[in-house]
């Protein structure tokens, strides 16, 4: 036991863990620059949000070295409860839940509030990776399909109804892991024909939209009638239904987005897709946030001197908007520093996920990389004003213990995989 | 199997190119430098106000001071509850006021200060300034108003307006809401007296609210208070003229011949300046500029373009003299005026009377014979092959007297006159048929020639200092020391030699003596003068109303030496000896010797009130407006 302990010491990727620390630690400087005031700098003042998160950061620690020394047989053994698990914990927020800011997503135990979206994520990656660890297992089979879609369906469902939409768009990420492992690459293929058609609607006009696809139908139809490739003759009744369901959708778009969504949905994306100039009332956190950022310049104002970070120009900038303290504060490099951190740890623990030699650890692994991706993803992406409005955390940076420790769970339970691949297979 | 991991870690690098490019082009491509500067939004700018300068009179007499008041002001946020019984007791103010007051200062904004009630009595202030403690929110503010010992001189003096957003774009030194002063030296002078305003940079959070100094304060600067002018103004001499004035219109100017400094500048109707602060400012303002009838917001010593009638008669027989087309000798006979083309209408009047002796320039002054300068002026534009020619040279000389253009002074207002040249005639006769039967009426300052009062006063300084002046102007001292304005200091020489004012003086000097300001010739003055009667009429649906003449004078004294030099203009006062004349001598007198030897005049003058003569012009106006 012992031997093996060294051994599992010298087999933990340090690359993680310091790309962890150095994300936490740069995170925490950050938080304190955004929630610290002229009353309120003291570094250990638990009154304060960059004190409590002192107490979240220590305390993810302790559940990181708490993680190692767990067997890592367990997690496989267990999947199926620590999801069932989450699962209640979600379900138990409609009769025991809190309602913060209009949703309910915390268990709130004295001063103390608990969100289980956070902790989920990890009961959902485990029981996918239990699912897909049968040697028999192929996307193949209906009954496949369906079962890893109630995996998922049932976590984004429960948060949904929080109501936090933000954060139930995480279980879409998964499909990258399908992809993967083997589902057919025309679902893909489908959901990204279907969003740049949603957003060519919404730009040009369904008219336009609808025009365009009847010019390339109509290409189509003229490049198989001149007959060079004999096979696809036979194809146009095919081509012809598969139009009329595109054109179908395109003018439902519309119908939807002008008809059926609520003209703050409509302002979300209008903003987004610089078809509304308004930077007073719905615009305002993107616009202040992209000011923010732009004023940093190359190098940054500095730390702690950021005039506007300082003067809380940004709303949410401790939580979803972090990402704006370090542009402004930072500058070019800083943000360029952080991305290029968090690109390089998704790809990490991608190139890992891909050396497994079990299933279960690939899947976890890479259903991790998965997470992180889409959160990196949205929420820088949602800061720099690039997405709409979406409010997920930025994993280690945003404010919050519940964050943090899902995040820290996730990474260190691929870490204890990782590391005794050799041994427990 | 191979192929497909290759997706996702493709993803994620296309990600982190598109968000670094992202990056670039907001923070490097966009990134604007003066957003991070003091102009930030994050920046509050709380600027600390010097007090502005005081206006002194040349003997040290104080025009324009500054009153404090002082601002109770609101922030709807910080209030918490309190004894609103004692409050309202304190501010005088009942309740109604109070939660109207707050209700509109919460509109207004729950963050920013709004006023509460403006302009406490220093008595209130002492009080409240004791218990404001109590009651948090609100804070007093300390206000400086100008102050206007004397109700005299609002021509001169201007007023202060707040900043609008027009200027605010304009001039970066200015906030909207703040003071600047729109008229008089108030405006001329914005930049002395307001000295320069401190300012603290704070960092606010997005509500506005501040939340400490801006780096330390190293940006911070402390105000640097307004500089004490002193005018060329003799107050005394100022409220004379004002009081003189009384209940007629036109305006006198009166300037120090060998240093170009005005001594009175006075306009009728005038107001009180004391009418222009404060609260009731903007109720007045109203009443003051829409008042059409008496325009008293006009500075008639400035922007009245009148013309200027005989005494136009005295440059232009120095301008015969210059350009030898008479000697003082030469003699012109007068047959009750002058025929100047064929044809019955096509003859000037005259009413020297002097009929079988040939006339002089002296004689021709002294009494003012139109039939005189006709010649005169028949000669100049005549000594040049073209009338065109005749008529350049001639505007050259009346230009080197400052007539025609903008005199440069130091005061914001004024109107250029106008001395035609030969280009306005060719326009105005684009066949160029004029000669000079067209242009006679300017013989005898008729006609297309307009002067404003000041260069006609000017021209006055011009001939008592025999051919030179300098720009008038009305600052004296800034903080005590005499101003060296390189454009007042600088002498400004006429077209016309020393030697050739002689006769012009003398017969100036025969006007008191023997002519037609006999009757308030001083004694111990050698004074010259020249009256002048403008005739006018206004036209209203093709009828020619004839109207009372303006009255015109002007003057200098002592004939040697001058130390005073004036122009007076009173709108429909008649003949200019009746009224012009006399309040040029009662001028001077009071000037030059302070007794009242004039007393006669004096009370004659003071009690004459031309508002009759008003009221007949406006009935005839109000016929038009009366048919639509």
């Amino acid at each position: 036991m012992r031997s093996q302990r060294n051994n599992i010491k010298l087999e933990i990727d340090w690359i993680l863990i310091f790309l962890y620390l150095a994300l936490v630690g740069f995170g925490w400087m950050n938080i304190y620059s955004a929630s610290s005031s002229a009353d309120h700098n003291e570094i250990f003042d638990f009154a304060a949000r960059y004190g409590k998160q002192i107490i979240w950061i220590g305390l993810g620690i302790l559940i990181s070295v708490f993680l190692l020394f767990i067997e890592s047989s367990f997690y496989e053994k267990f999947a199926a409860y620590i999801y069932l698990a989450t699962m209640f914990l979600l379900a138990g927020l409609f009769i025991f839940g809190k309602n913060i800011n209009g949703a309910t997503s915390w268990y709130s135990i004295g001063s103390f509030s608990l969100q289980p979206t956070e902790f989920a994520k990890t009961g959902t990656v485990l029981a996918l990776a239990r699912l897909l660890n049968d040697r028999q297992f192929s996307f193949k089979p209906l009954k496949n399909k369906i079962k890893t879609f109630i995996i998922i369906t049932i976590p984004a469902i429960l948060i949904t109804l929080q109501p936090d939409p933000g954060s139930a768009l995480v279980y879409l990420s998964f499909i990258l892991l399908f992809y993967r492992e083997g589902l057919s690459p025309n679902i893909l293929i489908v959901g990204i024909t279907a969003v740049a058609l949603f957003l060519a609607t919404l730009v040009f006009g369904y008219i336009y939209v609808i025009g365009g696809v009847l010019v390339v139908t109509t290409f189509i139809l003229w490049y198989i009638a001149k007959g060079r490739k004999k096979s696809l003759r036979f194809e146009w009744p095919k081509i012809l239904s598969i139009v009329s369901i595109i054109l179908g959708y395109v003018y439902s778009v519309y119908y939807l987005f002008n008809y059926v969504f609520k003209q703050r949905h409509r302002d979300r994306f209008n903003i987004l897709l610089g078809l509304s100039d308004d930077t007073s009332d719905i615009g305002y956190n993107t616009y202040q946030s992209i000011k923010t950022i732009s004023s940093g310049g190359f190098w940054g104002k500095g730390y702690l001197q950021g005039d506007r970070t300082q003067g809380k120009f940004v709303p949410e900038q401790d939580t979803d908007y972090i990402f704006s303290t370090i542009g402004e504060e930072w500058g070019f490099w800083g943000s360029m520093l952080v991305v290029v951190f968090f690109i390089t740890f998704i790809l990490r623990i991608v190139v890992l996920a891909e050396k497994q030699k079990s299933t279960f650890s690939r899947v976890y692994g890479y259903g991790v990389a998965c997470i992180f991706f889409f959160h990196v993803l949205i929420n820088i992406a949602m800061v720099i004003g690039l997405f709409p409005t979406i409010g997920i955390p930025l994993p280690f940076f945003s404010y919050g213990g519940s964050s943090l420790w899902g995040f820290t769970m996730l990474l260190f339970i691929f870490i204890k995989l990782d590391a005794s691949k050799n041994y427990e297979l | 199997m191979k192929k497909r991991s290759l997706l996702f870690p493709l993803l994620i690098i296309v990600t982190g190119f598109i968000f670094i490019s992202r990056l670039f082009f907001l923070q490097i491509i966009k990134h604007d430098s003066n957003d991070i500067s003091l102009n930030s939004s994050t920046i509050k700018r709380i600027y600390t106000y010097p007090e502005r300068g005081f206006v002194f009179d040349r003997n040290g007499q104080l025009m324009v001071a500054n009153e404090q008041t002082y601002d109770v002001k609101v922030i709807p946020n910080e209030v918490k509850p309190f004894d609103t019984l004692e409050f309202c007791k304190l501010l005088k103010i009942d309740k109604d006021y109070l939660e109207h007051k707050l209700a509109r200062a919460k509109n207004y904004s729950r963050w920013l200060p709004s006023v509460f009630l403006s302009q406490l009595s220093k008595e209130d202030y002492a009080y409240l300034q004791e218990k404001i403690y109590k009651y948090k929110g609100f804070s007093i503010q300390r206000k400086s108003l100008r102050n206007y010992p004397h109700k005299s001189s609002s021509n001169i003096l201007g007023y202060i307006n707040e900043v609008n957003e027009y200027l605010a774009q304009q001039n970066p030194y200015y906030e909207q809401g703040e003071l600047v002063g729109t008229q008089g030296i108030e405006k001329e002078y914005e930049h002395l007296l307001r000295g320069t305003k401190g300012v603290k940079y704070k960092l606010r959070n997005r509500l506005n609210k501040v939340i400490g100094p801006y780096k330390d304060g190293i940006f911070d600067t402390i105000s640097k208070p307004g500089e004490d002018l002193t005018l060329t103004i003799d107050l005394e001499l100022q409220k004379y003229g004002e009081l003189l004035m009384n209940n007629k219109r036109g305006g006198i100017v009166a300037i120090e011949p060998n240093t170009g400094e005005i001594l009175a500048l006075v306009t009728a109707p005038n107001y009180d300046p004391n009418l222009m602060v404060g609260r009731k400012k903007s109720k007045n303002s109203v009443i003051l500029f829409n008042d059409s009838i008496n325009k008293p917001m006009i500075d008639r010593g400035l922007q009245a373009a009148y013309a200027p009638g005989s005494p136009f008669k005295l440059i232009q027989g120095l301008i015969g003299l210059q350009e030898k087309v008479i000697t003082p000798e030469t003699g012109f006979y007068c047959h009750h005026g002058y025929k100047y083309a064929s044809g019955k209408h096509n003859f000037m009047g005259c009413h020297c009377d002097i009929v079988g002796r040939p006339i002089d320039l002296r004689l021709g002054i002294a009494k003012s014979c139109n039939s005189y300068f006709a010649n005169v002026y028949k000669r100049l534009i005549e000594k040049y092959p073209t009338p065109q020619e005749s008529v350049t040279k001639w505007a050259d000389h009346l230009h080197s007297f400052g007539l025609g253009n903008y005199l440069g002074y130091d005061l914001p207002s004024g109107r250029k006159g106008n001395i035609p040249t030969s280009d306005y005639y060719d326009k105005v006769y684009p066949r160029k048929t004029w000669k000079f039967p067209t242009i006679i009426s300017n013989a005898i300052g008729q006609g297309e020639v307009v002067t404003t009062p000041i260069q006609l006063a000017n021209m006055i300084a011009a001939i008592a200092n025999r051919g030179y002046f300098y720009t008038p102007h009305i600052l004296k001292k800034v903080n005590d020391k005499n101003i060296d304005i390189e454009k007042f200091t600088t002498k400004r020489q006429t077209t016309i030699d020393k030697e050739n004012f002689a006769p012009v003086i003398d017969g100036m000097h025969d006007v008191y003596k023997s002519g037609t300001a006999k009757h308030v010739q001083i004694k111990e003055l050698d004074m010259c003068g020249k009256t002048g009667t403008v005739q006018n009429y206004i036209r209203k649906n093709g009828v020619k109303y004839e109207l009372e003449d303006h009255s015109i004078f002007v003057a200098f004294a002592p004939k040697d030496n001058p130390k005073i030099a004036l122009a007076i203009f009173v709108e429909n006062g008649g003949y200019g000896s009746m009224i012009a004349a006399p309040i040029a001598s009662l001028m001077i007198e009071k000037y030059l010797l302070g007794t009242h030897k004039l007393k006669y005049w004096e009370n004659r003058i003071i009690n004459t009130s031309l508002e009759k003569e008003y009221n007949k012009q406006l009935s005839i106006q109000s016929l038009e407006v009366a048919k639509k």
